[in-house]
């Protein structure tokens, strides 16, 4: 091959590595999830789970944070009832984008066993949601599925928040 | 002709019921003489309607204006130091009243006395929170679930619902399901009114499936964009497997033993 012929895709022994910034952003988006504090029932138990050294969700990237304004993803672990949606829906408004929402368990998803007059039925009433996690209370390996699940939908959407906006305001 | 709903007690009632069965009742015994319960029944002479051990527990009726006297004379004079429990049942649509019960305990002689009390819908009852701290609660969630009034409360609101709540769960009347303000309270809060149609009314039944909602439902190998209109039918997508993970061993699998080494 002649030497004038560069390839720019290779590095070619410099420390560059070509890439798009979708694949850049989300890269890091992904591989950063810090999901909020925020237990609601007895699937709040299994979350603490994944997060204690165990099953370790720090080896994914995943720290809870204590503060929905360092926060990106919303696990609604359990039951959401109607009295506290308020605040629910005030912490979720309070993270900065982008943000994701992981809905739960059964109780979260649709209400569950509680169909009564003081339990929200299905937390998508009031938030938008990425991921429905069945199971009652799903086991840890469920939830770091789910963590992997947002992490690869992260990886397909394109950076721009714009389009991420869009989708949120279908319930705003 | 329409099938006759009683309006008194909206609760969900079993299919079927045998019209001859009898609920089995806790048998009522007399107070024995020489007893401890025969004491407290002397003291509480004055104000007892009614009284006889049910379960080891002495239950004394007593007028319902009489009520904080009563308790003061058992907490004074019959030792009865501790209130574990008071609460209401609704009997509105037997009776047309409630029926209010003070659980006690004396600590000292490892006994309970339940003091029960009747009044009507709208009649308040006087509040024992001067004698019992514990009291406290347990009339504020009387309160918030029956909608009784005490009076001479110290904090009388809502201890389990919003405050903005309208209703009283308790009561046989309130639907399990919640009426028209329970269903839509999160989203008038949170959106406001005007977002009732957007959001939609709640889905009660989790076994609802609708195939032609693209937003909630797909079918697996029949998978459409999310919202697409699928009305005239969808067309099939054939499941691919990925065949650097999945290995189909039935196809000239190698591990197969034909002779003995």
């Amino acid at each position: 091959m002649a030497q004038h012929q560069v390839n720019y895709a290779s590095a070619a022994g410099l420390p560059i590595a070509l890439t798009t910034v979708d694949h850049l952003v989300n890269w890091g988006r992904s591989n950063s999830l810090w999901p909020l504090t925020y237990g609601l029932a007895c699937c709040a138990i299994e979350m603490m789970a994944s997060g204690a050294s165990r099953y370790d969700f720090d080896r994914m990237g995943t720290i809870f944070r204590a503060s929905p304004r360092q926060a990106d993803v919303m696990i609604l672990a359990g039951t959401l009832s109607k009295k506290h949606a308020e605040f629910a829906r005030r912490l979720y408004d309070q993270m900065t984008e982008p943000k994701w929402v992981i809905s739960m368990g059964s109780c979260a998803n649709t209400g569950g066993m509680f169909n009564t007059y003081a339990t929200v039925q299905g937390v998508d009433r009031i938030v938008p949601v990425d991921i429905y996690l069945p199971g009652c209370a799903p086991r840890p390996e469920t939830l770091q599925y789910a963590m992997m699940m947002l992490q690869k939908k992260i990886r397909r959407e394109s950076a721009n928040m714009k389009k991420n906006t869009k989708q949120n305001l279908r319930l705003v | 002709m329409r099938k006759y709903t009683p309006k008194d007690n909206v609760q969900a009632k079993s299919y079927y019921t045998d019209r001859y069965w009898v609920a089995p009742r806790v048998p009522r015994a007399a107070v024995e003489e020489g007893t401890h319960f025969a004491d407290v029944v002397k003291t509480m002479a004055k104000f007892a309607k009614e009284s006889y051990i049910e379960v080891g527990t002495l239950v004394i009726h007593i007028d319902a204006k009489e009520n904080f006297e009563a308790i003061k004379t058992l907490k004074e004079q019959c030792g009865y130091t501790q209130c574990s429990e008071q609460s209401a049942v609704d009997y509105l649509a037997q009776d047309g009243e409630f029926e209010l019960f003070y659980q006690f305990l004396n600590v000292n002689e490892a006994k309970r006395v339940r003091i029960v009390c009747r009044i009507k819908q709208g009649e308040a009852i006087e509040s024992i929170v001067p004698l019992f701290n514990s009291a406290n609660f347990a009339e504020r969630e009387m309160f918030d679930m029956f909608g009784i009034k005490v009076n001479n409360h110290p904090f009388l609101k809502r201890i389990i619902m919003p405050d903005d709540w309208e209703g009283h769960p308790l009561l046989k009347t309130y639907p399990l399901q919640g009426d028209e303000f329970a269903s839509w309270y999160e989203v008038d809060k949170i959106f406001g009114k005007e977002y009732r149609d957007i959001i939609g009314p709640e889905n009660r039944d989790p076994a609802r499936i609708d195939r032609y909602d693209t937003k909630r439902f797909s079918r697996v190998g029949y998978e459409v964009p999310f919202g697409a209109d699928i009305s005239e039918g969808e067309k099939e997508q054939p499941i691919e497997y990925s065949e650097t993970l999945l290995v189909d061993y039935n196809k000239d699998s190698g591990k197969q033993l034909d002779h003995r080494k």
